[in-house]
């Protein structure tokens, strides 16, 4: 299928749109567009963070899946407590894939869900009293953990409990860090506004326990890894390259992260931002406090990679530049080598995404690598300064679609018929029942890591394995077959 | 006869909880089957017929027991004076947890163990000062209380309140069955009190179905934790309370009430000299802006 014009894109989304009552149709007309790599700003083209529709099927998470679930959940050592009652913790356990190392149950916490498990009682008289016992029985049987984060679930906001009394007073009398965190689900539009209050939480609770403590030893080359959560394994395989070209990784922010880790990031160089959406806040703290100047990257795929290492290397010296040169020129011929490998299988494929927070742009350096085309891409959750970033990766007249519907999600795919779709577990099935070839990209469907070049191995054999696998001839039940076989001879 | 439920609502400090039980008295008196349902986290409106200080409530005793499926409807329910029924929802302390989801779970607790039996002719809700939530709406919901007394006196705020309370139940008549069915004046001896809540109640679109005079004896039978039909019933007030209950059982004036505007209520304060006519050239003048003017 030939790329679409400007004015079929234009079209299709007009089509989409018309079955929409008249309200509903000029809401959403403003999250469709036609991309245009000659804005400068997203604003021109595209309205973002804003309520969705009742009534349609949305594909956006909560205030507290955004900061429980992204950006608190990883830090390993800490104990994070669901505050409320007991379903927001238990279906979202352990669902996230954020890799750590560590003794579970003993000094990290990662895949186990603590929780408050309100009752009709702690509605009505307040969970206070509940919640500091918790943190009581915490401290008795899991003496290891470093800190305790109060996770607010959305009763919590209506009822209105003073957990930061509690809070104060539980770490006065444990000696441990003890932060709330006001992440009501109810509050925002998505899981962005989470994202903010857990990066708030840490500026407030956590990021100036080491001011004017010196005594943790400096190297010019400290950085941090900020918005990278170890996804199968994607901080690992970012850290490594960091390392080779000689700068030293103080923080994993936040997966495999710990809040030692934390509570020395003041003292970095530089802070490297992977997910911009979810981090940018407290990224821009640390540079009007501390005065420490942040880059984004995006380790998906040798091209962004290698731009990346050089791009950080510009902050440092000579010896971290040439680091960064040798680091490229050592993995050379093997991702020389996976390209040359998947490039035929998967050259011209094309490719529509729909995803959170970075990865509806980062990715599509990686599809490029492997000479595959991403048509249509949209974000959850994501504010205009993502759709700024994601224009001038995006090609003309490609589609862009904001906090995508699960009706126009399925009509993009009928009429655009693209090769893949990567999206998550929610859409899975169905393009996969259309017999579209689909991978999850949220979870590397249970794969990764699909950072570094080691990553990129991986994902080219992910997609390759996806795209090409000889299910998809069999979509077709074989009487509905437009071919018929022979006919079947008649039984003698 | 059938269950009839009513709620009562009114300024808080109106004399609500007082009103209730002595005209529940009454009730039982004529023999009617009485059950009261107290909607206020104080649990002070069972107390008179109990002679208790406060009754145990739903709510506190499920925190106790676990759970308010723990509980069986014998340990939460007393009989008092008159073989009157009664149960506290009760509710948390001040500043804390939420009341209204206390009153929403008593009174379901109370539905499924089958408190609402038969054999009874009444229930009345004493309930929170203002309907400031869903919770405290509970009473008027759909099945539940049909008729509305709003108790009220001759003073400014407390017909403010009666206004809106009314304003509460339009939004609920017209999603259920819920009524006003009349105003019930306790008394605080200001001028011309009962024509002005007369002229209210028709303003209002309802009655006043009762004009219950200021009496001491009603405090000095409080002190005793007795309603006054029990503690001195040759007095005149218990005859009052006895009039009241009999119209109430007689009452089938029940109406979709028509709430009154802000300036309505103003005028009408106005004109019975409750309130002085606003000089809108002193609003938001300060004392030294009027000094210097």
């Amino acid at each position: 299928m030939p790329a679409m014009t400007r004015e079929e894109t234009e079209a299709l989304i007009q089509e989409v749109l018309e079955v929409y009552p008249e309200k509903a149709k000029n809401d959403r007309a403003k999250h469709l567009a036609v991309n245009d790599q000659s804005l400068e700003k997203a604003n021109k083209c595209i309205t973002s963070n804003r309520k969705s529709l009742p009534g349609v099927m949305t594909i956006r998470g909560c205030a507290y899946a955004g900061s429980k679930g992204v950006v608190w959940g990883p830090i390993k050592d800490m104990i994070h407590i669901s505050h409320g009652p007991v379903g927001c913790g238990q279906y979202s356990r352990a669902g996230r894939r954020n890799y750590y190392v560590g003794t579970t149950g003993v000094n990290t916490f990662g895949t186990m869900n603590f929780t408050s498990d309100f009752q009709e009682k702690d509605i009505v008289f307040g969970g206070d009293k509940k919640l500091a016992k918790l943190i009581d029985e915490i401290e008795v049987l899991f003496p290891l953990n470093k800190g305790i984060s109060i996770q607010s679930e959305c009763p919590i906001g209506l009822i209105g409990d003073d957990i930061e009394a509690v809070a104060k007073m539980k770490k006065k009398e444990h000696g441990k860090t003890v932060v709330p965190v006001r992440c009501e689900g109810f509050r925002g539009v998505s899981q962005s506004l989470g994202h903010h209050i857990a990066n708030d939480a840490i500026r407030d609770w956590v990021l100036e326990a080491r001011d004017g403590d010196d005594s943790f030893p400096t190297t010019p080359y400290d950085v941090a890894v900020i918005g990278d959560y170890n996804i199968g394994g994607d901080a690992w395989a970012s850290r490594t390259l960091l390392e080779e070209m000689g700068l030293r990784v103080v923080a994993q922010w936040s997966g495999d992260g710990t809040i030692a880790e934390i509570e020395k990031t003041p003292k970095v160089k530089l802070n490297l931002i992977h997910c911009y959406r979810s981090m940018n806040y407290i990224a821009r703290h640390m540079e009007e406090k501390y005065s420490i100047p942040w880059i984004e990257y995006n380790f998906f795929g040798p091209t962004k990679i290698a731009e990346s290492l050089r791009r950080i290397a510009a902050h440092f010296d000579d010896t971290i530049k040439e680091g960064a040169e040798r680091v490229i020129e050592r993995y050379k011929a093997e991702y020389e080598a996976v390209i040359a490998k998947y490039r035929p299988r998967l050259e011209g494929k094309r490719v529509m995404l729909y995803v959170g927070g970075l990865r509806p742009r980062h990715v599509i350096g990686a599809y490029e690598d492997l000479g595959m085309e991403v048509v249509g891409t949209g974000y959850e959750f994501a504010h205009n300064d993502d759709y700024d970033r994601t224009i001038k990766e995006m090609g003309n007249a490609t589609l862009l679609y904001d906090d995508v519907t699960g009706y126009e999600f399925e009509e993009f795919v009928k009429k655009i018929q693209p090769d893949l779709i990567g999206s998550g577990i929610k859409e899975k099935y169905i393009f996969q029942k259309m017999g579209i070839p689909f991978r999850q990209m949220h979870s590397w469907d249970y794969s990764g890591p699909y950072h570094g070049f080691d990553g990129f191995a991986i994902f080219a054999r992910d997609m390759d394995m996806t795209l090409n696998n000889p299910c998809w001839k069999n979509i077709k039940a074989p009487w509905k077959k437009e071919t018929a076989s022979e006919p079947v001879k008649a039984a003698a | 006869m059938a269950l009839r439920q009513c709620a009562i609502y009114g300024k808080g400090g109106i004399g609500k909880s007082t009103t209730t039980q002595n005209l529940v008295a009454g009730l039982a008196e004529l023999g009617k089957k009485v059950m009261i349902v107290g909607c206020d986290p104080k649990a002070d409106s069972t107390r008179l017929i109990l002679h208790a200080k406060a009754q145990n409530s739903i709510m506190q005793m499920a925190a106790d027991a676990g759970s308010v499926e723990d509980l069986e409807l014998e340990d939460v329910l007393k009989v008092g004076y008159g073989e009157i029924k009664c149960v506290e929802s009760g509710g948390p302390e001040p500043g804390v947890g939420c009341a209204g989801r206390g009153v929403i779970t008593a009174i379901n607790f109370l539905e499924e163990e089958g408190a609402y039996d038969e054999d009874l002719d009444f229930v009345f809700y004493d309930v929170l000062g203002d309907v400031v939530c869903g919770g405290f709406a509970m009473p008027i919901r759909e099945n539940k209380a049909q008729e509305i007394y709003i108790v009220c006196s001759g003073e400014m705020m407390a017909m403010y309140a009666a206004n809106n309370i009314a304003k509460g139940i339009v939004k609920y008549a017209n999603s259920g069955g819920v009524r006003l069915a009349g105003l019930i004046c306790n008394s605080r001896n200001t001028a011309r009190e009962d024509e002005l809540i007369m002229e209210l109640a028709r303003r209002l679109g309802t009655q006043m179905i009762h004009f219950v005079p200021r009496d001491n004896v009603v405090q000095r039978a409080e002190i005793r934790r007795m309603t006054v039909i029990e503690y001195e019933p040759a007095a005149k007030q218990a005859d009052e309370y006895r009039s009241l209950a009999q119209k109430i059982i007689d009452n089938k004036n029940m109406v979709i009430p028509t709430p009154i505007t802000m300036d309505e209520l103003e005028d009408l304060l106005m004109e019975f000299g409750i309130m002085e006519e606003v000089d809108e050239s002193i609003v938001g003048k300060t004392a030294v802006a009027e000094a210097t003017a």
